[in-house]
């Protein structure tokens, strides 16, 4: 055996070294370190916000400054960001190009080498790219923009759409819903607003890529998707950040709309640098016969918090959360999923899958929610979780509530090691430890990842090979 | 309640040594410094805290039944090797302890613990952590602790029969603290039944009881709570169960009565083999609250622990399962199951449930599962099918239910006694449920036989340990 296969640890670096680099900055726009009512101005200034906006963010920042952490049950790590220190605006200016050519060299080189050009040419409906605070490009195919599918930025959907924006916007996560909600209210820039029109199904997915580039920077998009009666979409989203010594902060709300028999399918593979605090709210409106899907990969960050929902809000809505966190040394993913039953007959579906390695820490967090006078509802939860070494870390905590006549709500969870017998069999056959190792693992999050799409099964699968080199200790 | 602080006297005369006192004026500050559970505190999560009536109840106010009456009430119904009745934390009567002293064997109220083993209760009396959020109410309990009972069980000795004690709740205004101190010497072996009532069905009242059972290398404690206070009462019923080497913990609680009920219970497993089996089975009506949070503590390698509560749920009554299974770095073999069962007999009750582990070593085997669901309308179906009405059928299914839990009573004749007083309960309850016009469409069963499965049913809650 070769010096690096001794290890104890695995290498964390080699994932990560795909979103590992980093440009000089530039930029045309810069609000400066910390956050005051001078900030906000700042922002909207830039953006040349309507008035509504502004109001809207100076009452965010006042709701963000009262409330407190809510370190009584989440990690105390919160209690490291220093709000005052983070940049909250940063961009080289606020209108998305609509050609790679016209975008800027060093931002166009740093989404080639994460490949997002050759992808929307393979397989993609449309790609927006953002680069810090702003989209640096954005561009649907015009076979869907003709369908009438809008696909633009925040800021674009509420100066260009503001009848479909204002209405929706806020109103599936209040500014108040939780701390950070409201703090991305407050300086939010970026994200995606999305529109599919009746009966039009999207074919090819919709992707978003976000790229943080600078230092103590606190990236804050904010995403809206009203997907209109018996239409179909996918969006995807993906994420990396260079490694700084300094802490980054990405806190974006996304909320999705599904109209009556709507489908929404929402993927993401988190990939951040581990300084990167993630704290995501995510939730989804499902009206009558709709449904929607979150599938929802983390890897990367130094703490994740992110528990997508889906408020079922009419007839047999559907609700549905596919999770995969895995936790290396040093991380903690805080992740999982709420189910708001408010209608009759709907039916949600949780499965959460969770690998802990080396030191890392994985935590399920989940509410299922069936209040009374709902009839024939059903929830089913499943959350695995596998440790790999002695000192790794699990925990569940589920909180069920239920009521109602004809409601069935079912939670398991197990905890896990690999099988010793499993690794020594696969030995046997010829393979390293390291091999039979990933092959366990792939093995166990198997038919999750068999649900996502093909490209980021494969590179899901990739990731966690790499993440398992040497963790056999 | 409490302006008029700690009692400074054992309730049956006695003084009490010097650190039984400031004991009891330690735990006095400490309940009066530690503010009441609020709304947003993890550990009072769902909990209608508005529900807590500490009130104008007086520890020590005089009931109003005759001694006599209250002593022919205080019956079981199975043989038992001892027994202590006390009613308003009085102790009225006491019997079995003389036989019981030919063996080594304490069975002794507190206050007469007090004057003959006070060595013994000053090293034992709330030793352990009762810390799953109702520490206020442990803070009260200690400081007007008189009533109940010590069991001591020297090393090898081991009791066939039970030991039982019966605490009453008389009169309007009454607050009482049943405490039960079990202290199991290495091999030795012991069942204790206590029996918690009101002489009222509508009882009013708070009843803020203790248990720990302490439970020595290779060890047997089985202890059953059957809680049957007035439908007004507010009670609080925290356990701290510790087991040592190869010992071996069975504690049943059976909630049946009060308005509010919060139950905590705690095993920590300090020794290799050590064994703690946690049973609860609540039947709630009217507006009742059971509210139950759990702590499965694995501290060393090679322990066990299954829990097990099932909570059947009439009218507007709602049940709160909070449990942890918690396995420390060290405790690697670990095997811990918990799996939280809950019957909706109505739309209007309500089930919450939060099963949670904590697992900071890689070599375990934990599962934890939690059902909620109604009567299986094909399994009614069945039985009506047969000639049996509705309401007696859902009662029937709903006794199945909770058989799992009973069936693990190993004492036959206790099992029994449980049985008969869920019995009286459903007689008590109007199961409006279960009326054919509620019931809904009937679907056809399309099998001819009766199901296998039990009531709700979840295979595969089994782990994917090595």
């Amino acid at each position: 055996m070769s010096d690096t296969e001794l290890q104890e640890k695995p290498d964390l670096q080699i994932d990560q070294d795909q979103g590992n680099f980093s440009y000089p900055e530039d930029y045309a726009f810069d609000a400066g370190t910390g956050l005051t009512d001078k900030t906000i101005d700042y922002i909207c200034d830039a953006k040349e916000d309507p008035d509504w906006v502004r109001e809207f963010r100076k009452k965010a920042l006042k709701v963000f400054n009262e409330k407190p952490l809510p370190t009584h049950w989440a990690s105390k790590d919160l209690e490291n960001i220093h709000f005052n220190d983070f940049r909250y605006y940063l961009s080289k200016g606020a209108k998305p190009k609509r050609s790679w050519d016209e975008v800027p060299d060093d931002v166009k080189r740093t989404f080639e080498r994460l490949g997002i050009p050759e992808k929307e040419r393979a397989f993609l409906a449309g790609v927006e790219a953002q680069f810090d605070s702003e989209a640096a490009y954005s561009n649907i195919k015009k076979a869907v923009a003709e369908q009438g599918v809008i696909f633009v930025g925040s800021r674009e959907g509420l100066k260009d759409h503001p009848e479909i924006f204002k209405k929706w916007f806020g109103k599936v996560i209040p500014t108040a819903d939780n701390k950070f909600s409201a703090l991305n209210s407050a300086v939010f820039s970026g994200g995606s607003f999305i529109y599919v029109p009746k009966g039009v199904k999207v074919k090819h997915p919709l992707q978003a890529y976000f790229r943080i580039n600078a230092e103590n920077f606190g990236q804050f998009e904010r995403t809206l998707i009203i997907v209109d009666e018996g239409a179909e979409v996918t969006y995807m989203e993906g994420c990396t950040a260079p490694k700084f010594d300094s802490v980054t902060l990405h806190s974006a709300v996304v909320e999705l709309v599904a109209m009556k028999g709507a489908k929404i399918q929402y993927i993401t593979v988190q990939n951040w640098s581990p300084n990167v605090f993630n704290l995501v709210t995510k939730r989804g409106l499902a009206h009558e016969e709709s449904e929607i899907k979150w599938i929802d990969c983390n890897i990367g960050s130094r703490l994740t918090m992110k528990y997508p929902g889906v408020i079922l809000k009419g007839r047999k809505a559907r609700g549905e959360v596919l999770s995969i966190a895995l936790a290396n040394n040093g991380q903690h993913q805080d992740t999982g999923a709420k189910m708001i039953h408010a209608a009759d007959e709907t039916t949600s579906n949780i499965i959460s899958k969770s690998i802990s390695i080396g030191s890392g820490r994985a935590t399920y967090r989940g509410l299922v929610h069936i209040p009374r006078h709902l009839k024939g509802c059903k929830n089913n939860t499943e959350c695995d979780a596998l440790l790999i070494n002695t000192e790794s870390r699990t925990d569940t905590y589920p909180a069920i509530v239920t009521r109602g006549e004809g409601n069935s709500v079912q939670h398991e969870a197990s905890v896990s090691k690999v099988s010793a017998e499993q690794i020594f069999y696969m030995q046997q056959r010829g393979l390293s430890e390291g091999q039979a190792m990933s092959l366990s693992v792939n093995g166990f999050v198997n038919d999750l990842v068999r649900q996502f799409p093909m490209e980021y099964s494969v590179e899901l699968k990739r990731l966690i090979d790499l993440e398992m080199e040497g963790s056999v200790g | 309640m409490g302006k008029n602080g700690p009692i400074p006297t054992g309730r049956n005369g006695s003084p009490g040594p010097a650190w039984w006192q400031a004991r009891k004026a330690e735990a006095w500050k400490k309940f009066q410094a530690t503010p009441m559970p609020r709304r947003q505190d993890e550990d009072w999560r769902f909990a209608t805290i508005d529900a807590i009536q500490l009130g104008d109840f007086h520890p020590g106010s005089k009931g109003k039944t005759a001694e006599s009456k209250l002593l022919a009430r205080s019956s079981a119904s199975f043989p038992h090797a001892a027994k202590a009745v006390f009613a308003n934390d009085c102790l009225l009567h006491v019997e079995g302890g003389e036989e019981l002293a030919k063996k080594g064997v304490v069975f002794e109220s507190l206050g007469g613990a007090l004057q003959k083993h006070p060595a013994l209760l000053e090293k034992h009396l709330m030793a352990h952590p009762v810390d799953l959020g109702a520490q206020k109410f442990a803070a009260l309990h200690a400081a007007h602790a008189s009533a109940g009972v010590l069991i001591y069980v020297p090393k090898n000795v081991e009791i066939e029969l039970p030991l039982v004690a019966f605490h009453w709740l008389d009169g309007s205004e009454a607050a009482v603290f049943p405490h039960t101190l079990i202290v199991a010497e290495s091999h030795a072996k012991v069942t204790v039944v206590d029996f918690l009532g009101s002489t009222e069905v509508d009882g009013t009242g708070l009843a803020c009881g203790v248990n720990d059972l302490l439970v020595g290398p290779g060890a047997k404690v089985d202890y059953i709570c059957l809680q049957r206070w007035g439908s007004k009462v507010t009670s609080f019923q925290l356990n701290s169960t510790r087991v040592e080497k190869d010992g071996e913990a069975r504690s049943l609680f059976v909630n049946l009565g009060a308005a509010y009920a919060r139950q905590e219970s705690r095993s920590t497993l300090v020794g290799g083999g050590a064994r703690s089996e946690m049973l609860g089975l609540s039947v709630g009506n009217d507006r009742q609250e059971f509210d139950q949070r759990t702590l499965q503590c694995h501290d060393v390698p090679n322990t066990w622990s299954d829990l097990l509560y099932k909570n059947a749920l009439d009218d507007r009554s709602k049940s709160i399962f909070k449990g942890l299974i918690r396995v420390a770095p060290g405790a690697a073999k670990t095997d811990a199951y918990q799996n939280n069962r809950n019957l909706l007999l109505n739309p209007e009750a309500e089930a919450d449930s939060m099963p949670g582990l904590e697992i900071l070593n890689d070599d375990v085997r934990c599962t934890h599962g939690a059902t909620t669901g109604q009567i299986d309308r094909d399994q009614l179906f069945y039985l009506m099918a047969r000639g049996i009405d509705p309401r007696t059928g859902a009662q029937l299914l709903a006794h199945g239910f909770f058989e799992e839990v009973i069936d693990r009573i190993p004492d036959k004749k206790i099992g029994e006694a449980v049985r008969t007083f869920i019995v009286e309960k459903f007689a008590s309850m109007k199961m409006q449920r279960t009326k054919e016009e509620g019931m809904g469409p009937v679907r056809k069963s399309g099998k001819g036989s009766l199901p296998e499965t039990e009531v709700l049913d979840v295979r595969a809650l089994q782990g994917l340990g090595t």
